[in-house]
């Protein structure tokens, strides 16, 4: 063996094979990361699917009847009836006041004592009044859809009675296309996958490197004769592949477990999922790379990488909904892009129109964060 | 006596712990940051309201009545953008592309219907993956038609009239930031409490905490001060921005949601200073926190209503301190609580609290055993 000092540029599988084996073992050693890639997905996944249940059914509405006529006992009647209101019955205003206060009642249906006088008169006078809980926006539109719906039936029934037609002059036939009963656990799951993702990548990676910078082994690490690319290597292909562990539990849960259709192909899937960890994985490594401190590095990747990934990717809010500025940061969050691909391949299968521009956006993302860790990396390394 | 020197004591580790807090400007900068940063981006993201979609027609008929409806649906707030389509083919792909949320076709006899006074039925085709935004922007189209049709057809013998309490525009942000200043508590206080055991034991210091004369009850006290006072004032300070900027109102009294953000606070303490007597690293511990974190904001009622949820989360979500809070918070903000509204859920608040300390002291306490 000659003197020289050791060559870096040198690139040495061996090496890397080791530094993959130490870390893998760090990994299984430590409960803590089994539990983030096992014991986690698992759990949100399952809160995500029956936590987070946009599909409103049956609501508490309480029915006012100031009236007894004919009109007031047809319309409580269908009322206590539909498969969407669970009713709760009331003689004056006063008495269901505190139960909206308190939350215990969503809405209100109230009608008012002259209500069969005024229908039976026929001027059109006669008014249903409806009482939201504003506080939960999205449930008082419910809550309106829904007295709605009851109004109709009622005007339905009353035509019918009268024997006239009850057809209305105009009406809307909806068609729901790739989920046609609209179980919102059907774009939510895939959707959340891309969270799991997000926190394996970059939230377990950076505090697992920060933790070698605090500890001072980071150090011990550079002065052997490892390479840069061997070191970033060594730090995200075991990550890389506990993150497909977790793709696969995620996906047999999702498909077997909550019947969420998979209509595309896995190899896209391995694509994506590949391609999106490139972004997470060079986040995380940035970020402890940067800040070489847990707390520090915990909190960034926190609010750099998780909550866009959650709040920011269309997951659950609409990004064409948010104002101009926030709509153009999503364009930085590869979730983003992530997500519709993985609702576009569970529900609708390999529509090219959709997942191209994504799988490109995804690569871009890839590169920039791996290219700024690289860069980064070597300056510290020089510094 | 012995009293009063025990009182020093903490008075002493109190201090020490909000200065290690808030020794260097990274801290700080650690702790507001993220605050600004979602006191900016949240109440705007996270609406479930539906703008600026994209709406598609296919008209397949030119009488007045048709190009009437279409006009007054390109004007309905929730599009601004429409597409006009020539056949079925397109209206197929512009839902695959996902060009359009949705797709409206007027069929070629509709004029002709309408004018006659026969039913006549338009189409409207959905994209599913985004059921619930989907829905919503369905039933603004519904109310368009409904109103159309109310001016074509028959007087109907009633009308409905329907009125938001607390909120009489459904704005979302009265929503969103009452729910932000629980959940941007939560995070602080967690990683205080939390990490700050974790730490210690790290960094080898908590051997030396142990053989001082403080009991573990008086180190998590100590330790939960800092807890509390971050999540006290980064709560106060969205609800400030919330009234000053954002102009939700604030009808309720002030002391009652500082005591139920003590209350509050006291039990996020709890849970972390448990996470952090059983963690033996700061990975760990922030992991921990995590691992309780989401599922807590998930199921607090913030993102989804609780009582769509499955009868065993309705149950997990009664003892998850953050949707008592956020009752709370958004009482006193929009409704006006006072004590006997806000009572239930305080005391469940309280309870919670006395539960996760108990636990944490039994954790801690067999640990300075060992």
């Amino acid at each position: 063996m000659t003197s020289a000092p050791v060559e870096r540029s040198g690139f040495s599988w061996r090496r890397m094979s080791a530094l993959c084996l130490k870390e893998t073992r760090q990994i299984v050693r430590d409960p803590s990361s089994l539990l983030i890639a096992i014991v986690l997905p698992v759990v949100l996944l399952l809160i995500f699917g029956f936590g987070i249940s946009l599909d409103t059914n049956r609501l508490k509405i309480a029915v006012v009847l100031e009236d007894d006529g004919a009109e007031a006992v047809r319309l409580a009647s269908m009322a206590a009836g539909s498969p969407y209101i669970d009713p709760v019955f009331a003689v004056t205003r006063d008495e269901i006041a505190p139960l909206l206060k308190q939350g215990k009642v969503r809405g209100a249906i109230i009608i008012p004592q002259d209500f069969t006088t005024q229908v039976l008169e026929g001027r059109g006078a006669a008014q249903l009044q409806v009482l939201t809980d504003g506080s939960e926006p999205n449930t008082a539109n419910f809550v309106a859809s829904y007295a709605q719906g009851l109004f109709k039936g009622w005007l339905a029934a009353r035509a019918d009675a009268n024997g006239v037609s009850a057809a209305e002059p105009i009406s809307i036939e909806p068609r729901y296309w790739f989920n046609p009963t609209t179980v919102s656990r059907n774009y939510l799951i895939p959707g959340s996958i891309s969270v799991v993702m997000t926190i394996i990548g970059a939230l377990l990676t950076s505090l697992v490197i920060a933790r070698e910078w605090e500890r001072g082994t980071m150090e011990a690490l550079l002065a052997t004769p490892v390479s840069r690319t061997e070191l970033l290597l060594s730090k995200s292909l075991p990550y890389y592949l506990l993150a497909l562990v977790a793709m696969l539990i995620c996906v047999l849960i999702a498909v077997f477990l909550m019947k969420v259709p998979f209509r595309g192909s896995i190899w896209l899937l391995l694509l994506s999922t590949s391609l999106f960890l490139g972004s997470a994985l060079g986040m995380g490594l940035l970020l402890s790379t940067v800040t070489r401190n847990q707390f520090t590095a915990a909190q960034s990747a926190l609010n750099a990488a998780f909550l866009p990934a959650s709040l920011l990717s269309g997951l659950i809010f609409e990004i064409s909904s948010m104002p101009a500025i926030v709509q153009a940061i999503t364009w930085l969050v590869p979730a983003r892009y992530f997500v519709k691909i993985l609702q576009t391949l569970f529900q609708a299968g390999d529509v090219a129109s959709v997942l191209l521009p994504n799988l490109l956006f995804l690569l871009l993302s890839a590169l920039f964060w791996l290219g700024l860790t690289a860069w980064k990396t070597r300056r510290r390394l020089d510094g | 006596m012995a009293e009063r020197v025990m009182w020093n004591r903490i008075v002493a580790l109190i201090i020490k712990e909000l200065r290690q807090l808030l020794s260097s400007r990274r801290n700080v900068m650690v702790l507001l940051t993220p605050l600004i940063l979602q006191l900016a981006i949240f109440p705007f993201a996270t609406t479930l309201e539906v703008k600026n979609a994209t709406l598609a027609i296919l008209n397949e008929d030119e009488g007045a009545p048709a190009i009437e409806l279409i006009q007054r649906l390109s004007y309905a707030s929730a599009f601004s953008q429409v597409i006009s389509l020539h056949d079925e083919d397109e209206q197929r792909q512009v839902i695959d592309r996902q060009a359009a949320l949705l797709s409206i076709r007027v069929p070629p006899d509709f004029s002709r219907k309408v004018l006659a006074g026969e039913p006549v039925a338009l189409q409207a085709l959905i994209d599913g993956r985004r059921s619930n935004a989907a829905q919503i922007a369905f039933s603004y189209i519904q109310q368009v038609t409904a109103d159309f049709s109310r001016e074509y057809g028959a007087q109907p013998p009633a009308s409905l009239v329907v009125r938001n309490l607390y909120n009489p525009n459904l704005d979302y942000i009265w929503f969103v930031l009452p729910c932000l200043v629980a959940i941007i508590a939560t995070v602080g206080c967690l990683l205080v409490t939390a990490l700050s055991l974790a730490r210690e034991r790290e960094e080898g210091t908590f051997d030396q905490l142990l053989v001082t004369p403080l009991t573990p009850a008086y180190i998590m006290l100590g330790k939960s001060v800092p807890g509390i006072l971050v999540s006290m004032t980064q709560g106060a300070i969205i609800a400030l921005a919330a009234v000053f900027v954002y102009g939700v109102p604030f009808v309720g009294s002030i002391w009652l949601l500082a005591l139920a953000t003590f209350a509050y606070a006291l039990s996020l303490c709890g849970v972390g200073l448990l996470i952090s007597a059983i963690s033996s690293s700061q990975q760990q511990a922030f992991l921990g926190v995590f691992c309780y974190m989401v599922p807590s904001v998930v199921l607090s009622g913030y993102l989804a209503p609780v009582e769509n949820m499955p009868t065993f989360l309705r149950g997990v979500s009664e003892a998850n301190p953050l949707t008592h809070f956020i009752i709370i918070s958004k009482g006193i903000f929009l409704k006006g609580y006072g004590l006997t509204e806000a009572g239930p859920a305080l005391l469940a608040l309280l309870g919670i609290s006395v539960v996760t300390m108990i636990l944490a002291h039994t954790v801690f306490w067999r640990q300075t055993k060992t």
